[in-house]
């Protein structure tokens, strides 16, 4: 069973109503899987989209099939309509736009190339140049340009090319954006969302493959959301840009491809709330981004072998949902979370401690962190893959967790 | 090092390249007490197309303001030279007050005081509307002055009280004030040159997407020669001049950055020469003579109310104390510091009014005692203000404070009326 699980492409249980709808496939068809990349539709079913060659990744590659609206799908007998994760970005973005004349973009390549992940592909045609505004490669002024806009009634969305580029702007990211609402006495509001895919992708080396969720979480004064399905990308992305307090929207470049039902109607998540993917008995799951796909990967196998894993997504970076954590805690009594960040200063890691301090008493075993590993993202393939934390580590980790 | 005028011929400012200049020499100490030939400030006008006036008379006494040769109009009226004249007046005895409060203990931490640069301040802050924004640095108390932040909330702000325009959260070094269009008070260098490109970024905004036809506010960034030489100096002057921002960079050259002397730090000093380089006019002005800073200001301020985009303005100036209260100013050469005070802008500006008749002493005398009362009022107010309370420590974290999340009960911790006391579980 492992050694088919280790073939087979990502598998999402997606639910449009973020309900818990989780079907495994059957037995039957997942001999068929071991070819190629698979797309889990929000009603569970799982089909092939593409057969690709190369390493046993476990996830999409960057350009699957992007087939929008129901070509394959007989729309008209389910609600909504089927996009990638990029398309649902942009959707959220053009709907807050359509809606407040004040709501720009600001970043490199993001007019007339339409953003390197097509986030914002035809909306500088659409709302024109200083709306959507191409900015010269100086992620320090033009981050702080925006700090300045929002301050004087602007909502701008900052786009970073790839998260590790606002490493530049950390400077007007920790200094302005996180502390002149504070440092004014409450007199300036930073309504602003800066926005950028980041993680480890596919052999794109050390320095575009970083992870700053870590960097950025001590900043006080900021919120920071992980999106990781195209429903919540678009909920974040619109909550973000309603939200009078500045956001980071992280998002992954593995994870812009990922194709999902999403309502018609207009909705809005909460930047606070973390979300319930897999409810369960045994152990409590905690993960974001790329991770929760690896999770439910593993997901799957230890179904198979009798385990319940409750998993939740938990969104909300800083700050964390802990009643959604702590309910999950208080049921299962064993904790396991499971991030791309590195080990050291994670993510992960303050979610140990915050867990620790507000729920120590429920816990029947220590809390176990898998994170990345502390290196630099390795150019070579197999390197990269070992860096990041895979299925058969979750698997080994949860039987550990539960003996 | 001597800013000669002789450096700067007399012809309209070309935005290509020049030729190369002479160096200037390194030594500043051979500058002449006559200074009537150096100092004259911008020969050239900021529209290329416009012929220069001679702005130079050979003026038999040490530097006053100099007066145009052409039609016989003064540069202010009574009523405007007055002004300025209160405005000079209340920075230099505010920020004396500061320096006696500080030694008293009242006020704590990094003070940086503007003596001797009141001529920029006034020059152009006071050619604003209120809807105008200006950016500082730490040094800003001054600027909070001229824009108009009462002195009351800025000595409060400096004692630390709850009354302070950031209710004491701000400190000397961030002043901010959105009634007054005050985008602060920035602790790093440069830091608040991006924001000001960005409020005037959401002017040009408000123009063109927005509809707003008769929005044309204009933003000030005032910083010193030490910003000059980082990177988000450039990167803002580039995006201004490229989108045509309206915006000013106003460069308060006080030749020393702590003790790093400009001439030290820098390749090219001058740092008007950077303004044609990205596209922009650069100009070059005495920042000790507040009539002349006022001329430069208003043709800057004019042509970004206009759209044609922002303007560099290097204001050659000095301040009398160290960098700030901590500073024992043990570098700068005495002689140099008496060059300087020699050339106080409220003394300047004191005889041009007396030479041009237009006040006489008992008028000054007046406006320094209102001063004296206002300042006083102002120290009584902020003594007497009460210290921030706990209550205080947290509320202004988020703008919404939804943002502190949802606690392990289930409800937003921002609902707990506690919450903003601090607690070690936030």
């Amino acid at each position: 069973m492992a050694t088919l699980c280790q073939g087979l492409g990502v598998v999402i249980p997606l639910s449009s109503s973020n309900s818990s709808n989780f079907r495994l496939p059957s037995r039957r068809s997942i001999s068929a899987w071991k070819d190629g990349i698979f797309v889990v539709r929000s009603d569970a079913r799982v089909s092939q989209v593409l057969k690709t060659g190369g390493p046993n990744h476990e996830l999409l590659i960057p350009n699957a099939v992007a087939t929008k609206g129901g070509s394959s799908v007989a729309s008209t007998s389910k609600p909504g309509h089927e996009l990638l994760l990029f398309e649902a970005l942009r959707e959220g973005l053009e709907e807050e736009m359509e809606r407040d004349p004040c709501v720009c973009v600001m970043g490199e390549d993001v007019g007339h190339y339409g953003g390197s992940y097509k986030v914002t592909k035809g909306l500088a045609t659409k709302f024109g140049d200083l709306r959507v505004l191409d900015t010269p490669i100086a992620e320090n002024s033009f981050t702080g340009m925006g700090i300045g806009a929002a301050m004087t009634g602007l909502r701008p969305v900052v786009e970073g090319m790839n998260m590790g580029f606002l490493l530049l702007a950390f400077n007007q990211i920790s200094n302005n954006c996180g502390m002149l609402h504070y440092t004014s006495g409450g007199q300036f509001k930073i309504p602003i969302v800066i926005r950028g895919p980041g993680g480890v992708g596919r052999q794109l080396g050390a320095e575009h493959s970083q992870r700053l969720e870590s960097y950025f979480q001590s900043i006080p004064g900021i919120q920071m959301v992980a999106c990781s399905t195209p429903y919540n990308a678009k909920g974040l992305m619109k909550a973000a840009i309603r939200s009078e307090n500045p956001v980071i929207l992280f998002e992954h470049v593995l994870l812009y491809n990922l194709k999902e039902r999403i309502p018609d109607e207009e909705y809005v998540l909460s930047l606070e709330e973390a979300e319930m993917v897999r409810p369960g008995e045994h152990v409590t799951i905690l993960t974001y981004s790329r991770m929760r796909y690896h999770v439910m990967q593993a997901a799957k196998t230890l179904v198979n072998k009798g385990y319940d894993p409750e998993v939740i997504d938990i969104r909300s970076l800083k700050p964390f949902d802990l009643y959604t954590i702590g309910n999950s805690v208080k049921k299962t009594h064993r904790v396991l979370i499971v991030e791309e960040c590195m080990r050291t200063g994670g993510i992960g890691a303050s979610l140990t401690a915050a867990i620790t301090e507000n729920f120590h008493d429920y816990l029947d075993a220590p809390i176990v962190c898998l994170s990345s590993q502390d290196v630099p993202t390795p150019y070579a393939g197999t390197l990269e893959e070992w860096t990041v934390v895979q299925p058969a580590q979750i698997v080994t980790a949860v039987e550990q967790l539960c003996q | 090092m001597s800013f000669t005028a002789t450096k700067f011929p007399p012809s309209p400012l070309p935005l290509t390249s020049r030729s190369n200049d002479k160096p200037l020499s390194f030594s500043f100490h051979h500058s002449k007490p006559n200074h009537s030939s150096s100092f004259l400030g911008s020969t050239r006008r900021l529209t290329p197309l416009a012929t220069p006036h001679a702005r130079r008379t050979p003026s038999p006494s040490p530097p006053s303001a100099v007066l145009l040769q052409q039609a016989s109009n003064l540069l202010v009226t009574k009523e405007e030279g007055l002004e300025l004249y209160e405005d000079m007046i209340l920075g230099r005895f505010f920020e004396d007050k500061c320096a006696e409060m500080y030694y008293r203990g009242k006020m704590f931490g990094f003070v940086h005081l503007y003596n001797g640069q009141e001529a920029v301040s006034t020059g152009f802050i006071r050619l604003l509307k209120k809807e105008d924004s200006v950016v500082s640095t730490y040094r800003d108390h001054v600027h909070a002055l001229s824009k108009g932040v009462p002195a009351r909330e800025v000595m409060s702000e400096l004692f630390g009280k709850a009354t302070g325009c950031c209710r004491g959260q701000g400190g000397s070094m961030h002043m901010f004030s959105k009634e007054h269009n005050l985008l602060g008070g920035f602790a790093f260098i440069g830091e608040g040159i991006p924001v000001a490109t960005g409020a005037a970024f959401t002017s040009k905004y408000r123009r063109e997407v927005l509809n707003e036809s008769d929005c044309d506010h204009v933003t000030l960034a005032f910083f010193g020669d030490g910003t000059c030489n980082n990177g988000q100096f450039f990167e803002c002057l580039n995006m201004a001049a490229l989108w045509k921002l309206p915006i000013v960079f106003v460069v308060e050259n006080n030749l020393w950055a702590i003790g790093m002397s400009h001439l030290r730090a820098t390749s090219d000093p001058q740092i008007w020469k950077k303004g044609p380089a990205f596209g922009m006019p650069g100009v070059h002005v005495d920042g000790m003579d507040v009539l002349k800073v006022r001329e430069v200001a208003k043709e800057a301020i004019q042509r970004a109310r206009r759209g044609e985009g922002p303007t560099l303005v290097e204001c050659e100036t000095y301040r009398f104390r160290g960098h700030s209260l901590a500073d024992p100013d043990e570098l700068r050469d005495p002689v140099e510091k008496e060059h300087y005070s020699g050339r106080d802008p409220i003394t300047a500006l004191k005889k041009y009014l007396f030479e041009n008749s237009l006040a006489n002493e008992q008028e000054l005398k007046s406006i320094e005692k209102k001063i004296d009362e206002i300042l006083e009022d102002a120290v009584e107010f902020a003594d007497k203000s009460p210290l921030p309370h706990r209550s205080q420590l947290l509320e202004n974290v988020f703008a919404d404070p939804k943002g502190f999340g949802i606690g392990p009960d289930g409800r937003y911790r921002c609902e707990d009326p506690k919450f903003t006391e601090g607690t070690a579980h936030v």
